[in-house]
């Protein structure tokens, strides 16, 4: 047999493709699933795993789903699938729990603005983001006059609350109020001035020392206590202060970690720059400690917003309130599953959308090498 | 630069007095009773063993640390608790760190811009303009628009330099400023340096580079264990050392 030598200068010859076994999908697979004995029993054992769960669920939950019934037991006639009828028949309580049904508008446009007062907050290159920071400030106060009524809107009492509707008034109104308030707590607690140091300190340990649920009972009971008779005190309202403390206190927390991680010389070369306390902290150290904080920051919001849910403890109708309630009608009883599921989503898909914004965040304040 | 060349740009305005400070860390004994007179114009290089004091005593001149005993005096300021002086002279005191210290999460161009619109409330387009002017006097305007985790250290070190002039500071004070840098990257931060003195910049220089000191001090401290063992002017320090320590730190740091 006579091989082709094909001669070429030194440094001159062509790249030549990898071998087939060293690249494309093949690779990959091998590398991925069969690389060693152990990898393959793995992967064959994850293959049944699969095989045994995703046809049977695909099945119940959409091939063989009811979608339109009246009641379970007409779901049930119709085969074994996942009787999601009842989220079609209760999804206006699970959004709005029980707000009076012709005012479900102020509610939307609530929302919607939600998003327009977010984005220029999370987003640098939003068309108008001058004037919509504007708006994002304003968006508290015209929030809570759509949700709750007032200057010629009808007012809405907070019992009326409830829903998923619920837990974003409660998850935003935490997340938006603590980090401030956990950045203040966190500088305070490195403070050289006593009182404010000694202040911080046992704000924090003592709320954080202390279960939610422990706090959430004292809003709503033991406060009572507490002021002066007479006083009427939005049990919501309570219920909110409460959450914002409890996640500032912990965000505090992560916060001094990665305000701890700052070097020396970055206060330094601020301070020998003549920028006073606030300005340094303001443009140089918090900037950078925030960002050290992220993936943490965002696990404190995450956890607060899954949290929301305690307050079915103290009475609020969140998702899992409404969920009582509706396996608590006959028409719909035993029907846990669904109900469940479309709740999971529904946190899953919310506390999702936050973890990945934190990675977009990361990613765009990386500025190093 | 010349002998006279070197003694052209001193006045006889006070800059920097220093008078009898002490400072403790704890226990120990850091500063012992330095006096020390800085005036306009006048370039100072501090040499001296490492844990000598000699980065504590500049610190000690924007107040980064502070003095337990005695009084200083810049511009006629003196340093004590007033934060109010304390911002004061920062102000007019420029700070170069052996390890640089930028601002990370800032461009070149903001950070050299940052104190003068923060602090001197300098519209930001004029702060640009002066900082483009001084990126070009240290030669990297080309980077004004990187960050300083993409440059190499003689060019972060010189965008330092930079950010300190862009406060248009009396005096400059050099802790260190190529202790951290690769060999040859050393001069072209030398460089800049001998051309801000050229300038009659007012400097106070930590540094090893006795070459540097050769060419711009108009003296040279020793420090040694805390206190001011000799100063002199360069050619008389380095040919006639006259303390003992001195002598023999020379001959170590000069055998090579």
């Amino acid at each position: 047999m006579k091989t082709v030598q094909q001669q070429y200068e030194v440094g001159r010859h062509p790249d030549l493709p990898p071998p087939l076994v060293e690249r494309g999908v093949v690779k990959w697979v091998r590398d991925n699933f069969f690389s060693d004995a152990t990898s393959i029993v793995l992967t064959a054992v994850a293959l049944y795993f699969l095989y045994k769960v995703v046809p049977p669920f695909v099945e119940w939950a959409f091939v063989d789903a009811v979608w339109n019934a009246d009641h379970r037991n007409e779901c049930r006639a119709r085969g074994e699938g996942a009787c999601w009828a009842v989220l079609r028949a209760r999804i206006a309580q699970f959004t709005y729990g029980y707000y009076p049904a012709h005012l479900y508008w102020r509610v939307n446009t609530a929302f919607v603005l939600l998003f327009v007062a977010l984005a220029p907050l999370l987003f640098e290159h939003v068309p108008g983001r001058r004037y919509l920071l504007w708006f994002s400030l304003a968006y508290p106060v015209l929030a809570f006059f759509l949700l709750w009524g007032g200057l010629g809107l009808e007012p809405v009492e907070s019992a009326k609350f409830g829903g998923f509707l619920l837990t974003i008034v409660i998850g935003v109104t935490g997340i938006v109020g603590s980090l401030p308030l956990g950045i203040l707590l966190a500088l305070g607690r490195r403070s050289r001035l006593l009182i404010v140091h000694t202040i911080s300190m046992v704000f924090i340990e003592f709320v954080r020392g202390v279960p939610l649920i422990t706090l959430l009972f004292i809003a709503s009971t033991l406060l009572n206590y507490f002021l002066p008779p007479g006083t009427y005190f939005d049990l919501l309202l309570r219920v909110l202060i409460m959450v914002t403390l409890f996640a500032s206190a912990y965000l505090a927390e992560v916060i001094r970690g990665g305000l701890a991680g700052i070097p020396k010389g970055q206060f330094e070369a601020a301070d020998s720059l003549g920028l006073g306390y606030w300005k340094s902290m303001r443009l140089i150290i918090l900037p950078q400690a925030l960002h050290i904080s992220i993936p943490n920051i965002v696990n404190t919001f995450i956890s607060l917003y899954k949290d929301t849910t305690l307050v079915v403890i103290v009475g609020l109708a969140d998702p899992l309130g409404i969920s009582r309630a509706t396996l608590a009608d006959s028409k719909w009883q035993g029907l846990s599953t669904e109900i469940y599921i479309a709740i999971a989503v529904f946190f899953f898909v919310s506390c999702f959308a936050m973890s990945r914004y934190s990675l977009y965040l990361e990613k765009k304040l990386h500025t190093g090498h | 630069m010349s002998a006279q060349e070197k003694s052209m740009s001193v006045s006889d305005e006070m800059m920097i007095e220093m008078n009898g400070v002490h400072k403790w860390y704890g226990q120990f004994h850091v500063l012992k009773n330095i006096n020390l007179t800085v005036k306009r114009g006048e370039r100072i290089v501090i040499c001296g063993p490492s844990g000598s004091g000699k980065s504590t005593l500049i610190r000690c001149i924007n107040r980064l640390e502070e003095h337990q005993q005695g009084e200083i005096i810049v511009e006629g300021t003196e340093l004590t608790g007033n934060l109010k002086h304390i911002e004061q002279i920062r102000r007019e005191v420029g700070m170069v760190f052996q390890h640089f210290n930028l601002f990370p999460h800032l461009t070149v161009m903001e950070n050299c811009t940052l104190a003068p619109i923060w602090v001197r409330h300098m519209p930001k387009q004029e702060a640009e303009e002066v900082a483009m002017n001084y990126l070009r006097q240290v030669q990297i305007p080309e980077q004004a628009e990187k960050f300083p985790g993409q440059l190499s250290g003689g060019q972060q070190q010189r965008a330092a330099i930079a950010r300190s002039l862009c406060m248009r500071p009396k005096v400059m004070l050099f802790d260190e400023p190529t202790s951290a840098l690769d060999p040859e990257m050393i001069k072209e931060v030398l460089d800049i340096m001998i051309e801000l003195a050229r300038d009659g910049m007012t400097m106070i220089c930590v540094t090893h580079e006795m070459g540097f000191a050769k060419t711009v001090a108009n003296r040279v401290i020793f420090m040694d264990d805390g206190e001011i063992i000799e100063q002199n002017e360069p050619e008389e320090f380095f040919a006639n050392p006259k303390n003992e320590r001195t002598q023999l730190f020379l001959s170590q740091i000069l055998q090579h």
